[in-house]
């Protein structure tokens, strides 16, 4: 199949823009694909007209646009759906050859997160009533209803759900599908190397039936993105602590940033820690440890050296392979340039000393690697002598944690932030501690890696209390 | 006219001018005293306009450092002159004194523009920076050589640079608005009929109002560079393609180059300059050895000479990069296309919102 040529969606219509680029295959001078690019006044534009589109939703009932979801679900998974302008079809196999010539993903995680998001769209029934507490979606066709015997009425705070989507994971895409039997349109920016995942969940949803006024793609510069930020009513966007920081205070906008996760073993089950390594090695390396749900630092009360060891050992298993090897779980980055920075500041960390990179011994070669023209970064296990270190809390595009040993009394008021916390535990006086602890955002108690969240509960807010707003009403009758 | 003739048109322009600004008698401090410092007399070795590259290029932090007064010509001394401002966010700013050289370009723009689109008689607004820039009493020259008048909403893009250079950019967007209430206001309760503005302040200005329901028939836009991309945007949805578009290329040193607007769509948005031949010349040359002169379809640096009684600036290497095209029907010399900030693909450049 020749580079596709992707465009702008405009509330679904497609547009060529005169200022095209194009992303090669990544170590390779061949086009993957043209992009239309849209300049930031274009979208300033449409977002003033973003109403038609939520009014073109509104048409459906939720329990319809819930139905198109499930069906869009299959479709995405199974069928072969336009890709680019010219009307060439792509399968799903297609599908999967492109985000990997880009992202450097290997077709195994790429599978892996297919999966991952028609799981999204299968369950959204579940979801939407899980975001909801059980709301009857009436209320939303209607306007107001009522819930567990109380009046309620909810508005919609926007007309359109901007997301600034990265490069680096197409699992992302799961936040912005509920949204449509939300029936809230959706404004996406795809990242330069990945518009292929957005593009074929839109493609799916329209196949189902969904209106396509409510997709809205733009693939656009720096300065587009402003405009996206600063003028859409509800934003999700991915970044680094300073991102969120930056917008913490304005409620239009959900920053998805570093999750610094845990995995959090008590004294009670430390004896035990061998129970543990298989859940922390997958949370640690699933989706090649790129996910803020993956664990990053790894926290016990005793056993450190001996848990760091066992953790490295079956982590250095995990090698850079060909993108199509069915055993690849090691992605190479997109950005070469990321992979040298990063494994500079590891390194650096290491030299700052009180940190042992106890993978070092047992994976073969350096961490830093080339293969097939990308760089990849191996797998990494650092043993820090305490929290103070710098490598303790930190979190990078690839397989990163530390172990740090701490007692259990202490480790509450140490870990910090936590997008996900998993605790081994069955102390019910600790576990009301964790369930108290406000620094810990999801929680897990038990043996459950830290990378497996079910979407019926929010994730870095709640979608549905983003998008609506509840609103008192009463009704008399007319004098 | 032929381009042979456009040639020769300028090469007698090139002689004029050498011996205007060389000549005790007629030319200005400033380029007497450097003729006696180089030790060598462009009215003697500068014949034609291949000749200019023998000066070197005209720095412009001269328009800083020296004193205005030693850019009068001879002939003009005595004669009070307007103060023209170019650039810069701090400090002292670059000034180039002038007359009537305005009056003279400006006209001669007037010439090109479509009666159809920028009637006779007709009103203008301008949105832009006035202040002490030449394009405040250019454009309202322009509408009163058309016969009509002019209103003016002020913007301060030193300010609007600062405040990009700090990345505020809400404060960059609470401004625009205070301009745009302004312009919006007169352009509904006024009768106005062309525009000159930048190119984001029109698209700010299509945030708010259709311009061209507004009776707008006519844009002449120019400021910052605009993509092909862009100027189709500009065309097509911030003037529903019903006002014309005409974008231009031009600064305080130089005067204004035009486009053809009528071929903008067939070219598909890519714009070609002329510059105002033979009062100024552009040529692209190549960064590295600027005295080469890029072949055509190449990009390269652009390069302004400008040859007016009033004021001579030879071989100006203006922050922009173009393409080199050829030689229209309606101009018979070089034009330059699809300019955009000297170094845009490498670094980054601050080139204004406004």
């Amino acid at each position: 199949m020749s580079a596709p040529h992707i465009p702008i969606l405009r509330q679904g219509r497609v547009y060529k823009s005169l200022d095209v680029q194009t992303v090669p295959k990544l170590g390779t001078d061949e086009a993957a694909a043209e992009i239309s690019f849209a300049c930031a006044d274009m979208i300033k534009y449409d977002l003033y007209k973003m109403d038609s589109a939520r009014a073109a939703l509104k048409k459906f009932s939720c329990q319809d646009l819930v139905d198109i979801t499930k069906r869009a679900g299959e479709i995405f998974l199974n069928d072969d759906l336009p890709v680019g302008t010219e009307g060439a079809l792509q399968s799903p196999e297609d599908y999967v050859l492109s985000l990997a010539s880009t992202s450097g993903l290997p077709h195994a995680l790429i599978r892996m997160n297919m999966k991952r998001l028609g799981g999204i769209f299968a369950d959204i029934d579940v979801i939407f009533r899980g975001l909801t507490r059980g709301l009857d979606w009436a209320v939303l066709d209607k306007g107001y209803g009522e819930q567990g015997g109380a009046p309620v009425s909810f508005s919609a705070t926007t007309s359109e759900l901007a997301v600034i989507l990265p490069s680096n994971s197409p699992a992302v895409n799961a936040l912005w599908i509920p949204s449509i039997a939300m029936k809230v349109p959706v404004l996406l920016k795809p990242g330069r190397e990945e518009p292929w995942t957005p593009w074929r969940i839109i493609q799916a949803f329209i196949k189902a039936g969904a209106p396509p006024e409510a997709f809205s793609l733009y693939p656009t510069q720096h300065d587009g993105s402003g405009a996206i930020i600063r003028r859409a009513g509800r934003v999700m966007l991915f970044g680094d602590d300073s991102t969120v920081k930056q917008y913490e205070n304005d409620e239009r906008i959900e920053v998805h940033g570093t999750g610094y996760s845990k995995f959090l073993i008590g004294e009670d089950e430390i004896e035990n820690w061998e129970k543990y390594i298989d859940a922390i090695v997958e949370s640690v390396s699933a989706n090649s440890g790129r996910s803020c749900i993956c664990t990053s630092t790894i926290v016990v009360p005793k056993y450190g050296d001996e848990i760091a060891r066992a953790v490295a050992q079956r982590l250095a298993e995990i090698k850079p392979l060909a993108q199509d090897d069915p055993n690849a779980k090691l992605s190479g980055f997109a950005n070469p340039m990321f992979a040298e920075w990063i494994n500079e500041a590891v390194e650096k960390g290491l030299k700052a000393g009180g940190a042992v990179d106890v993978t070092a011994e047992f994976r073969e070669g350096e961490r830093f690697q080339q293969r097939d023209g990308m760089n990849y970064l191996q797998p990494t296990l650092i043993r820090v002598d305490s929290f103070d270190q710098e490598l303790a809390i930190r979190e990078f595009l690839f397989p990163f944690a530390s172990v740090v040993e701490c007692p259990q009394s202490e480790m509450l008021g140490k870990i910090g932030f936590s997008l996900v916390a998993t605790a081994a535990t069955r102390d019910i006086d600790w576990i009301n501690q964790l369930f108290d602890c406000p620094d810990i955002d999801r929680l897990n108690i038990g043996n459950v890696p830290t990378n497996r969240i079910k979407w019926d509960q929010p994730h870095e807010g709640n979608l549905f209390e983003f998008l609506y707003t509840r609103r008192s009403f009463q009704f008399a009758e007319i004098a | 006219m032929t381009a042979d003739e456009a040639k020769a048109q300028l090469d007698e322009r090139v002689r004029e001018m050498m011996t205007w600004h060389f000549s005790d008698e007629t030319g200005c401090p400033f380029w007497l005293d450097w003729k006696k410092s180089v030790g060598w007399d462009p009215r003697e070795e500068v014949k034609t306009y291949d000749d200019i590259v023998k000066f070197p290029h005209f720095q412009d932090e001269w328009l800083r450092d020296e004193k205005n007064e030693r850019f009068v010509p001879n002939a003009y001394k005595g004669r009070p002159f307007n103060v023209f401002e170019t650039g810069g966010t701090t400090g002292l700013p670059k000034q180039r004194v002038g007359w009537e050289d305005y009056k003279h370009d400006y006209e001669q723009f007037s010439h090109q523009l479509s009666d159809e689109f920028f009637p006779k008689g007709g009103n203008w607004i301008m949105v832009g920076p006035t202040g002490p820039r030449r394009l405040r009493l250019a454009v309202e020259h322009l509408a009163n050589f058309r016969g009509g008048s002019c209103y003016h909403v002020d913007l301060d893009p030193r300010w609007v640079k600062k405040l990009i250079g700090r990345k505020e950019m809400d404060q960059v967007e609470r401004y625009q608005a205070h301009v745009m209430e302004q312009s919006v206001e007169i352009i509904k309760h006024r009768d106005i009929s062309c525009i000159f503005t930048t190119p984001k302040l029109l698209a700010s200005i299509g945030e708010r109002i259709s311009i061209s329901g507004h009776g707008i028939k006519g844009c002449f836009c120019g400021g910052t560079s605009m993509t092909p991309e862009y100027v189709r945007f500009l065309q097509e949805e911030v003037l529903e393609g019903k006002a014309q578009f005409v974008p231009t290329y031009g600064n305080t040193l130089m005067g204004l180059a035009v486009s053809i607007p009528e071929e903008l769509k067939d070219n598909n948005y890519s714009v070609t300059y002329y510059a105002p031949q033979p009062r100024a010349v552009l040529r692209i040359v190549d960064p590295e050895k600027t005295e080469i002169t890029k072949e055509y379809g190449e990009y390269g640096r652009v390069e302004l000479t400008t040859l007016s009684h009033e004021f001579f600036m030879p071989r100006f290497l203006e922050r922009d990069e173009a393409i080199r095209r050829k030689p229209h029907a309606k101009y018979a010399w070089d034009g330059v296309g699809d300019v955009r900030p000297f170094g845009a693909l490498t670094g980054k450049v601050i080139e204004g919102v406004y």
